[in-house]
């Protein structure tokens, strides 16, 4: 049977998505963003076992070779994922479709959707298939949406194996700029422009989001440029503008700087000058 | 709040304001109003002759269906807005507490969609406002400008459309602090048990509390609110002489008396604890969720075999209400309510209280603190609304953090009110309540207040 690696799952969000969504985070990435907001959730757990000592609450132990965390004992100090040199977590699950549905089930009432996020979640696409189809012939969970957060560094035959269960995906683009790009993710950004192209044009494409640092990725230029590759997929696409802050993030070789409220709006402002697109600004 | 023993005037009544506004009110010189600023004065005018036990009026009207007939196609929003702004403004200063309360929806319309952005611009403690969200008639952008005005001025509380008009037939309003009574009646009178002190009365664990405690004490209170309502009925002659009553703006029979209990929290821990079950908390543990669902439907079906007299809107009965609490309360938690800062996830807290609402046809409340992400994607409070009322919620409420407008136990104050009565008194004879409640004695010291008399504060008596 097909398995996940879960990293955690939230039952009531207002962030990652329309309306109340169910979000479920999958372990591990194949992007490392400097900016990235939950680092521990980049690579699969090696067993090292460095958490082991490092846990003030006893929910970690070596069970022969693999690290073992006990949730009823784990005060949620995350004092592991500090410790851990590897950006991974000892508490990842590995989980069952069915086993997930469960956990969304009582929620299903209070839901407009679920939201599979990570992580990438395209990293487990097939886990992602497998979960949404129960979701989808579950009498209690069918009326829920299905979205898909992704960093789009997936190829079409990810979109194609995901269509006919997926509702939308949210897209994160961090640049435009092929260069700008490898130095903030470590990766080129070309299956991700594909992905946007592809999503849009089947009508799966939700939101475009822009995570801004400022003097990094907000000059008028690189946004001008953005704004009309971005108009060229749909001109009237949902565009969310986010500024970056530095919750939760790693010390960067490039200086991570927020943007100004006033600046952002700028932003929103040369976006709102390349195409008629639904801007949000948070 | 005390009414005292002999009360001359019902707790609560709520006129049927639709009537006098087709019939005009004899005792007041008022004929019909025939357009929007004849009916606003005609409202200001009646509903400052109700009485009840604030000695203000608790129940304002439902006040978009009352209005509604009286906007011209014509009227430009800016126009209505700025008719009702200064209908708020005198509410505000002429009826000086936060009881004072009005109801609107379920249907959409002008004047609804104007409440909503008059309330966002003019954030004022008065009037609080109950929408009332009918599933299948109210429109999700409807409550979403609800929960946007929330974000404001913790104004709207969210009722049950259709759990309310099944418990109370021909109209209902929720007034004061969450207390559901039939429109063209009210109550007579409120008295409630605190269970966490009948816990400590009581030695032993929860099947004697529910065989003997409970049954004495159904009987004792049963026994105070009938002698209230023999006193108002039979004595003071307040049916006989008022105009609302002489005039057919309230009848007698849609009104009955309010049985509040209070502390079922720390009366579900401390019998689990008795028990063998210290670990058993309410809000946490199944064992002591069900012991708090056997407490609350024992009490209801005790209140249920005590008749009451002159409580024809209760078919004979009292109404059950889940009190949430006066200032002077200590060591007992609101209502049926799991303690602030004890809360599970917010789907559990909702599971958890649900299975009691439908046993509280006068009200019962739940205040859900929420993270201010929702600020951002008000549709997601909307899917959760939908989903408590479908969950079989009677009465809704959420706060935000960090908003200015805190909620007592159902009224509203503004925390900078609060700061300012301090040095300079209470505007508003609420926010003397809120400054003296415990919820916080923590933030804020006591206050001056200057516009009721120490009389209405039963310490003064002691």
């Amino acid at each position: 049977m097909t398995t996940g690696l879960v990293t955690g799952t939230i039952e009531f969000s207002a962030v990652d998505g329309p309306g109340n969504r169910f979000v479920t985070f999958l372990q591990g990435c194949n992007l490392d963003c400097l900016a990235c907001h939950n680092p521990y959730t980049i690579n699969v757990c090696n067993d090292c076992g460095i958490c082991v000592e490092g846990c003030p609450s006893g929910a970690l132990s070596l069970v022969g070779t693999r690290v073992a965390w006990d949730p009823t004992v784990c005060l949620g100090s995350d004092a592991c994922l500090t410790v851990c040199p590897y950006d991974a977590t000892p508490k990842a699950r590995t989980m069952t479709p069915a086993q997930l549905v469960d956990l969304v089930r009582p929620a299903a009432p209070f839901l407009s959707g679920i939201t599979v996020s990570g992580g990438e979640a395209t990293q487990q696409a097939a886990f992602v298939r497998a979960f949404f189809e129960v979701l989808r012939d579950d009498p209690a969970t069918a009326g829920l949406t299905r979205f898909v957060d992704t960093n789009g560094d997936a190829p079409q035959a990810t979109w194609d194996l995901l269509d006919p269960v997926m509702d939308a995906a949210m897209v994160d683009l961090k640049a435009l700029d092929a260069d700008l790009h490898r130095r903030l993710t470590g990766h080129g950004n070309a299956l991700i422009l594909d992905s946007i192209r592809t999503l849009a044009a089947r009508g799966r494409l939700y939101e475009v989001r822009l995570l801004l640092a400022s003097g990094v990725n907000d000059s008028d230029d690189l946004l001008a440029r953005t704004g009309a590759f971005l108009a060229a997929v749909d001109p009237t696409m949902r565009v969310k503008v986010i500024g970056y802050r530095p919750h939760g993030v790693r010390p960067s070789p490039i200086p991570l700087l927020e943007p100004t409220a006033e600046h952002l709006a700028h932003c929103a402002t040369v976006l709102a000058g390349t195409g008629d697109f639904k801007l949000v600004t948070l | 709040m005390y009414e005292g023993n002999r009360p001359f005037t019902p707790r609560y009544v709520l006129p049927d304001y639709a009537l006098a506004l087709r019939q005009g009110v004899r005792y007041l010189e008022l004929e019909p109003p025939t357009d929007l600023d004849g009916a606003l004065t005609f409202l200001t005018c009646l509903c400052s002759q109700v009485p009840s036990v604030t000695t203000y009026p608790v129940y304002l009207g439902d006040l978009d269906a009352l209005l509604e007939p009286y906007v011209p196609a014509e009227l430009s929003d800016e126009e209505l807005d700025a008719k009702l702004r200064r209908f708020w403004i005198q509410l505000d200063r002429l009826v000086p507490d936060a009881f004072a309360h009005l109801n609107v929806g379920p249907s959409d319309g002008r004047v609804i969609r104007a409440i909503w952005r008059v309330e966002r611009s003019t954030p004022q403690t008065v009037p609080n406002i109950t929408f009332k969200v009918d599933p299948a008639l109210t429109p999700d952008d409807l409550i979403a400008d609800a929960v946007r005005t929330v974000f404001v001025t913790g104004k709207p509380h969210f009722v049950n459309h259709p759990m309310m008009t099944a418990d109370h037939p021909g109209g209902y309003a929720a007034v004061s602090c969450y207390n559901s009574l039939k429109i063209g009646g009210g109550a007579h009178t409120l008295v409630r048990i605190n269970l966490a002190k009948a816990a400590d009365l009581h030695d032993g664990g929860l099947d004697s509390f529910l065989a003997e405690a409970l049954p004495l004490l159904v009987e004792l209170n049963s026994e105070l609110i009938e002698a209230r309502i023999r006193s108002l009925v039979e004595t003071q002659g307040f049916f006989q002489s008022n105009f609302l009553a002489l005039e057919g703006l309230i009848d007698i029979d849609r009104f009955s008396a309010m049985f509040g209990i209070f502390g079922l929290a720390e009366c579900v821990n401390k019998l689990m604890a008795r028990d063998g079950h210290p670990e058993a908390t309410y809000g946490h543990h199944d064992a002591a969720n069900v012991a708090s669902y056997r407490i609350t439907e024992r009490v209801a079906e005790l209140v249920r075999s005590r008749p009451q007299p002159y409580c024809q809107g209760g078919d004979g009965f009292a109404y059950l209400h889940s009190q949430s609490g006066i200032d002077l309360d200590l060591d007992a938690t609101a209502g049926t309510r799991i303690p602030v800062g004890d809360e599970p996830g917010m789907r559990e807290h909702i599971t958890v209280v649900a299975p009691h609402h439908k046993l509280f046809p006068a009200g019962i409340s739940d205040i859900f603190h929420v993270d201010d992400t929702v600020k951002r994607n008000p549709e997601a409070m909307v899917d959760i609304i939908r989903g408590a009322l479908g969950f079989g919620m009677r009465d809704f409420t959420f706060n935000l953090n960090d908003n200015e407008f805190i909620r007592i136990t159902g009224y509203m104050v503004r925390k900078s009110d609060l700061v300012k009565d301090d040095a300079h008194g209470a505007r508003h004879a609420s926010d003397y309540l809120a400054s003296t409640a415990e919820i916080n004695h923590t933030v804020l010291t006591r206050c001056l207040k200057r516009i009721t008399a120490v009389e209405l504060d039963p310490l003064v008596f002691r």
